[in-house]
């Protein structure tokens, strides 16, 4: 058994800044070379390689300045960390070694977390669907992937898909039926107990912040 | 040589003939691909997005069933390459976290003890098998095939340690040396998008068109990859393309293991081709050697 600290996720929807910054800093440690955040120089090389900064609204950049300035919601509340491809391109380039792609998988866990973002919004539709279809199955099934996340954010699109669709079906490139693994059943006792071992945080280590 | 094979959900659906293909030039090469006996989906960048002890677990289920056989583990798809390659690595690291995923684990009697390790397809034919080996191997050559090698962003980003980050050669190296040209193509790191395609299309159209662009421009006959969400989405999309930005594209996307492939004399059969929606003769192109 490990010896950690079980602590109850923060309470929802709690906005207070320090709460944010506390959980923010919990999170940090866990991603490699997290703390190298402290040694920003703002040098903007992040941005200039995203491929996506054009249509975010608080730029890589920035999302590091904010949370320097203090304030973590602004970023949570962003289209930002929704964008994101993690394509990496901005981690590799950053001179301070500031693991910048998994600093934002990282607050888009929080943003869930805290609940600040629109139910239907795409990227968290999406993974929702994917993570109960792979849970069941314990494989990915795109077609009922696709229904699903349409279905929950626009059904218009779906009728678009169709053309695309039948060409891959004729090239045997869909699935039609979902596979699962013949583990399906241990594999969701594991996750069960996967569930509560996401909750055991370590005990953070001194923040020199 | 022997080597675990990992799939991943793609190569069994949209992907086929990248699996296809990798096994064919696998065995041409004399090489065992052993599939990991009921892997499971390895969690893609969605699951890492919504819990990460749980995503990390999902993902070293096949890390902890892989390391019994003692082989190394080949996952063609950039994305499982990169996600088991970051679980494995996480796990390294990090031994409070490696102790809660084995307590996860242990409902299944798994257990991993790190000792697995997993590679990219792409790496182990040219650093287990060496180019000059499969160069005696091919009775196709390319003929000075104008080639765009698209590595896109997931197996050079972050360090993987299997190739230059910004300007990676493996594909170059290969494909020159089996007689086809590579072109300048300072896009061949350059995201496309990735699932951005379904949450933004219109971002993602405009990261493909911009690669597709680059590689026609610079005289590219076809471009040849290593992911499978890649190929899908420069392939599938060059109509919606076409039509959004009056461009008129109609490049052939393959696969590496395609290309290779054919060069090692496999059929259009045993190489998935006819799955490409954007037909490619190989056979008009190249010369019998």
């Amino acid at each position: 058994m490990i010896r950690g600290i079980v602590r109850p996720v923060t309470e929802k929807g709690s906005n207070k800044e320090l709460d944010l910054k506390a959980r923010f800093l919990q999170h940090i440690s866990n991603i490699p070379d997290g703390k190298n955040l402290n040694k920003c120089i703002q040098c903007g090389t992040c941005t200039g390689s995203c491929p996506a900064s054009y249509v975010m609204d608080v730029t890589p950049r920035e999302v590091i300045a904010l949370f320097r300035a203090g304030d973590i919601r602004s970023i949570l509340s962003s289209r930002t960390i929704w964008i994101c491809a993690s394509c990496y391109a901005c981690t590799v380039r950053c001179p301070q070694n500031i693991p910048v792609t998994d600093i934002i998988y990282m607050l888009k866990r929080m943003a869930i977390e805290q609940e600040i973002f629109p139910k239907r919004f795409p990227v968290y539709a999406l993974s929702r669907s994917f993570v109960s279809i792979a849970n069941r199955y314990g494989r990915s099934f795109e077609p009922g992937l696709l229904i699903l996340y349409y279905l929950k954010t626009n059904p218009m699109n779906l009728v678009k898909m169709i053309p695309l669709f039948l060409k891959l079906v004729a090239r045997g490139r869909i699935m039609v039926i979902p596979k699962k693994i013949k583990a399906a059943r241990a594999l969701s006792e594991i996750l069960s107990e996967a569930q509560i071992m996401e909750m055991i945080v370590p005990a953070p280590e001194e923040y020199v912040y | 040589m022997e080597y675990t094979y990992y799939p991943g959900c793609s190569l069994e659906s949209s992907a086929r003939g990248y699996d296809e293909s990798v096994r064919f030039v696998f065995s041409t090469l004399g090489c065992d691909l052993i599939e990991l006996e009921d892997w499971n989906c390895c969690g893609a960048t969605y699951y890492m997005s919504i819990k990460e002890t749980i995503s990390l677990v999902f993902s070293a289920r096949n890390l902890a069933l892989a390391e019994k056989s003692g082989r190394d583990i080949v996952a063609p798809c950039s994305s499982c390459y990169t996600i088991l390659y970051k679980t494995n690595q996480v796990l390294k690291n990090n031994p409070i976290m490696l102790a809660k995923v084995n307590q996860a684990l242990k409902k299944d009697e798994l257990e991993y003890h790190l000792n697995a390790n997993v590679r990219h397809p792409l790496e182990v034919l040219i650093n287990d098998i060496g180019i000059e080996n499969i160069r005696g191997k091919t009775c196709n050559s390319f003929a000075g095939l104008k080639m765009a090698y698209y590595y896109g962003c997931q197996i050079v980003r972050p360090d993987r340690g299997l190739d230059d980050k910004e300007n990676p050669i493996m594909m170059d190296m290969l494909f020159d040396a089996l007689g086809a040209r590579s072109i300048y193509f300072p896009m061949k790191v350059r995201c496309c998008g990735g699932m951005l395609m379904t949450t933004r299309s219109a971002v993602a159209l405009k990261l493909n068109k911009e690669i597709l662009e680059c590689a026609v421009e610079n005289g590219a006959e076809c471009i040849v990859t290593t992911c499978p969400l890649c190929q899908i989405n420069l392939e599938a999309y060059q109509d919606r393309i076409n039509k959004h930005y009056g461009t008129d594209l109609h490049i052939p996307i393959l696969f590496f293991t395609q290309a290779l492939g054919w060069a090692l004399g496999g059929s259009d059969a045993d190489l998935g081709l006819k799955r490409n929606l954007i037909p490619f003769q190989l056979a008009d192109k190249g010369i019998e050697v």
